[in-house]
């Protein structure tokens, strides 16, 4: 008793006293913790919330071996430096954003599982590095990123460019994957959760309950890594990682037709505390008003304070509860924030976004198809180019003569391809223009395929689901209406800092398009033992016939004496007096 | 006989721009059963456009034409319909003057044997007369140029006649007798499609026929000539290949067209026998069918050669047909090469036994190629069974059909030196059995 009372104290003792790595704090690493809620209001009565988790780690994980990890996962810290990654960005969807609908993302991601990753310049075999990496990270997020492999890789050359701090770019270095087919689960949501600080106990992250977020139009997960600068100077490099979060809930599933939302409607969760490792801690409601008009949306309890900011062109406004501030909390525990609409909204205000896009297959029939994207420019007299990359299967034959292009019943010739054809069983297809869309126009790309037809075991088990082939990207830095000043990342809200900003006029935008879901010719799969016995007597037909006629020569046939059988019948023939045979 | 070979040459000619004018252009020319991934013209078309991108053609899986057809087509892409009526026309003109000369040689030979004594006596009504052979050559080139398959293959613009013309420029060098010549159209025809390396036996034969070398294998003018001759062969295959390596300045082409040809990766439905059986295969199997397949074609060259020595333009006209049905991309365009000296051989109808059957089961398999396809791939009311059955029944129809003329042949050969009518030893009429 009195033993084990002493080295307890003991224990606490040296746990509470200046460990090895505490005794300065200013000097040696430092990681923060930030965390924010965006709620969004969309045009359609739907709601987004956006939940961002940035760890900033003043540390080098490149160089010296880290030992102590404290807020970044230490999965995460040993990837990035055992495989020499410069960024690595995953994201884990399911369903579409819509966004002619509901408005520009703050940050997309396609259908399925998408992985991008640069490397840095040291890695010698990167092909080894990305195999390895797409495995470890499988693993980690229980997701099947094994089935990422040469065949839906590819290497773009112009369209992710590395959205952290970079010397250099060679594209050799970038690798890109996305599996569309992949399904996004409660399985892939708890790992994710585990690598937050304060996991799913305290602070924002307690409204992530799987029963509610996978009921929705739209859920995204995502974890980005990259280098950033420690300061102003840019002497040092931080390690930055950000969990990203984004979920649409629908009007009329979880709404229930309503277009009252709370966040306990939403999540089925209020907040109650904040995470404390956490040094900030925040939600932000878009009250923007539109059309310049006195606002339409009533949050309740009334917000700690109210940030004004140019976030993707727009000039727009946002109730800000800080729940480090210690009045939130004050008169109850827990925190509710509701949504509640003045008047009912005009639905023919519905803005319509700058840019945006479609893509479907056309054509009909299991030999050919076609793969047609419409981009839309409404802005109302500038024009500006983006980037579209589309990644297809190799079993999709794109013949890159049947390319048109056509704006405003015109042909557009693109100033920069990049066709990079499939060669089967090994790559697939990669096309990557840069387009000029002029003012208030449709661009409308079309290329034909063919389909192929496959190995009886390469189909998936329900061959006539179809294959799906990736959504394409568009990149673009589209005009901005308002001028959008230079953001200092530490002092802005997390969703304005997500992709640099060259200069004020325009914002940077990363669309995807829809997955497609094709049908290839099957061969009948109950028939292999009788399509090569079949075949094989064809061929045997040919060898026995040639064989006869080669080995055997014409000989006058020589009367036999008979066999039984005519013996049988003369002797029957005898009987009836007919002449023998 | 130029002016009915000039009208031939008209009618055909206008067929065919009847046809590129009309709507069925762009439907022939997507048919499976006329335009194989080796010889399409879309196909063309795109490693063309791949070049413009400064993409290398065979970078990708699309483009399995030799360099020196994309050499061609580069400048000729606008006359593109115009070079295919050319070759056509080329094509049957050089069957025309070799099949005339080739006339003039049995007849030559059938004289020799006759005032040798070796033919029976009552073979007159066998023999065959310069009556009933002067209309042959007409016939062959009627028979190629007025072939449904060569229209359509024309029209579709596969370049699967080009290989044709080749070929036939090679049986006529070989039938002139010029060695050198023949050499090197063979290396061309090889070097585009590879399985015609299994027409240098025929040719050889005839070579060494034409200059009156015994086919004998410890006879030194024998070894000293086929010597020669593969030294002509394997040197201008040699040219032709630095030359297309020196076109694009790498090799890529060699797996992209040879490896291509022999390891079959693409299973795009055809009207051959490759397709289905290696979409059906196991994978363990793969190679070891791959390579079964592939001996298939060229293992009949040896025993036919010392079956057919003393006949080796029958022995080039069977080699031609065994291309045809057993190589890995058959078209109805190698079907119609071949068929072109159906004419040749009309002597032997009276001993065909299966004729009219087999011309039915190739009619109908014909209409029903695009019947099924569409039923399977349209329709969605069939599946892929239905297409490859009618594979089947085509290629046994067109096995059968060489066989048969095979064993006319032989027949009229025995018949020739033994006798028409025969007897038993009893002195009733006896019947005739391969033993």
């Amino acid at each position: 008793g009195a033993m084990a009372a002493a080295e307890l104290l003991v224990l606490l003792l040296v746990a509470a006293g200046p460990g090895p790595g505490r005794a300065d704090s200013g000097r040696e690493r430092r990681d923060t913790l930030r965390e924010e809620l965006l709620l969004s209001p969309l045009p359609t009565g739907d709601v987004a919330a956006t939940f961002q988790f940035r760890t900033r780690w003043d540390a080098d994980l490149q160089r010296g071996a880290v030992s102590h990890y404290r807020l970044f996962p230490k999965a995460l810290g040993r990837l990035v430096a055992a495989l020499g990654v410069r960024e690595l960005h995953l994201a884990l969807t399911h369903g579409f954003w819509r966004t002619r609908y509901w408005g520009q993302p703050p940050l997309q991601a396609p259908a399925g599982a998408e992985l991008w990753v640069w490397f840095q310049p040291t890695v010698t075999d990167v092909d080894k590095a990305w195999k390895e990496l797409s495995n470890i990270l499988s693993g980690i997020f229980c997701a099947s990123l094994n089935f990422i492999d040469s065949t839906n890789t590819v290497i773009p050359t112009a369209s992710f460019k590395p959205l952290g701090l970079a010397n250099g770019t060679d594209h050799h270095l970038l690798r890109y994957a996305v599996l569309p087919r992949e399904v996004v689960c409660t399985e892939n949501l708890t790992p994710w959760k585990k690598l937050l600080p304060c996991g799913s106990k305290a602070g924002l992250a307690v409204l992530l309950k799987a029963e509610r977020l996978f009921h929705s139009s739209y859920h995204s997960q995502a974890v980005h890594i990259r280098p950033v600068c420690r300061d102003a100077s840019c002497l040092a490099v931080s390690w930055e990682l950000r969990q990203t979060l984004t979920v649409v809930f629908d009007f009329f599933a979880s709404g229930q037709g309503k277009k009252d939302w709370s966040l306990f409607k939403m999540f089925s969760r209020t907040l109650t505390d904040t995470c404390p490792l956490a040094s900030q801690s925040k939600v932000y409601v878009d009250i923007s008003p539109k059309n310049k008009e006195k606002e339409l949306l009533e949050v309740s309890p009334p917000p700690t304070s109210v940030h004004e900011a140019v976030v993707q062109g727009d000039r727009k406004t946002y109730a800000v509860y800080d729940l480090l501030s210690p009045s939130l909390f004050n008169t109850s525990r827990s925190l509710n924030v509701q949504l509640k609409w003045k008047r009912p909204q005009d639905s023919s205000e519905m803005p319509i976004p700058t840019l945006h896009a479609q893509r479907y297959v056309g054509g009909y029939g299991l030999q050919t198809g076609e793969i047609c994207t419409l981009i839309y420019n409404t802005h109302p007299y500038r024009a500006f180019p983006v980037i579209l990359l589309e990644t297809v299967p190799w079993y999709l034959r794109l013949y890159v003569h049947t390319l048109t292009i056509i704006t405003k019943g015109k042909e557009n010739k693109p100033s920069y391809i990049h066709y990079q054809p499939a060669q089967d069983r090994r790559r697939p297809h990669l096309l990557e223009m840069l387009i000029q869309l002029p003012a208030n126009s449709v661009t409308k790309i079309t290329i034909q395929f063919e389909r192929a037809l496959l190995k009886w075991t390469e189909y998936p088990p329900d061959p006539n689901h179809g294959f799906y082939v990736g959504s394409s990207v568009l990149s673009a830095l589209v005009p901005s209406v308002t001028a959008m000043k230079d953001v200092d990342v530490e002092q802005s809200p997390l969703f304005t800092s997500l992709f640099p900003s060259s200069d004020g006029s325009s914002y940077f935008v990363r669309l995807y398009t829809e997955p497609l879901l094709v049908n290839l010719p099957t061969p009948d799969f109950s028939m292999p033992y009788n399509v090569i016995c079949l075949t094989c007597t064809v061929v045997a037909v040919c060898y026995g016939s040639f064989y006869n006629l080669l080995t055997r020569t014409f000989h006058v046939e020589e009367p036999s004496r008979g066999g039984l059988a005519k013996r049988l019948a003369n002797v029957i023939r005898k009987f009836r007096g007919v002449p023998p045979l | 006989m130029a002016a009915p070979l000039v009208m031939v040459v008209l009618a055909a000619v206008t067929v065919r721009a009847a046809l590129y004018r009309s709507s069925l252009a762009v439907f022939i020319s997507e048919r499976v059963e006329v335009a194989s991934p080796l010889n399409a013209w879309k196909r063309v078309v795109e490693g063309l456009a791949l070049l413009d991108l400064g993409v290398s053609p065979y970078s990708g899986a699309i483009f399995h034409e030799t360099p020196l057809i994309i050499y061609l087509f580069h400048f000729l892409t606008e006359y593109a319909e115009l070079v295919f009526m050319i070759t056509d026309v080329l094509t049957a003109v050089a069957l025309y003057l070799a099949i005339q000369d080739f006339n003039k040689v049995v007849f030559k030979k059938q004289k020799l044997l006759i005032e040798l004594d070796r033919y029976a006596p009552d073979v007159a009504e066998l023999i065959q007369t310069p009556m009933e052979m002067h209309y042959i050559p007409l016939k062959v080139a009627l028979f190629y140029l007025l072939n449904p398959y060569t229209v359509m293959s024309c029209v579709a613009k596969s370049t699967c006649a080009i290989n044709n013309s080749v070929i036939a420029f090679f049986i006529l060098a070989t039938i002139k007798g010029s060695a050198f010549l023949s050499a090197v159209f063979l290396a061309l025809a090889t070097y585009q499609s590879l399985y015609p390396l299994t027409l240098f036996a025929p040719a050889l034969l005839y070579l060494l026929q034409r200059q009156f070398i015994p086919i004998k294998l410890k006879s030194k003018s024998f070894w000293l000539y086929t010597m020669q001759y593969a030294s002509l062969y394997l040197c201008s295959l040699v040219v032709i290949i630095c030359l297309s390596f020196f076109l694009l300045n790498s090799w890529d082409f060699i797996p992209s067209v040879y490896g291509f040809i022999l390891s079959v990766p693409d299973l795009t439905p055809n009207i051959g026998l490759f397709w289905y059986f290696f979409a059906e295969m196991f994978e363990h199997f793969s190679l070891f069918f791959v390579c079964v397949f592939q001996i298939n074609v060229f293992f009949y060259t040896i025993p036919l050669a010392i079956k057919l020595k003393e006949h080796p333009v029958f022995f080039m006209f069977v080699q031609l047909a065994i291309i045809s049905i057993f190589k890995s991309y058959p078209t109805v365009g190698d079907i119609a090469l071949y068929m072109a000296f159906l004419p040749v051989w009309s002597h032997l109808y009276r001993f065909l036994r299966n004729i009219f059957i087999l011309s039915c089961v190739l009619i109908f398999c014909s209409f029903l190629f695009p019947v099924l396809w569409h039923l399977w791939i349209y329709a969605g009311s069939a599946n892929s069974n239905f297409y490859y059955a009618i594979t089947l029944t085509f290629n046994i129809g067109q096995i059968l059909l060489i066989s048969d003329y095979f064993y006319a042949f032989l027949r009229r050969e025995y018949y020739l030196t033994h006798g028409l009518h025969l007897t038993r030893q009893d002195g009733t009429e006896a019947m005739l059995v391969l033993k």
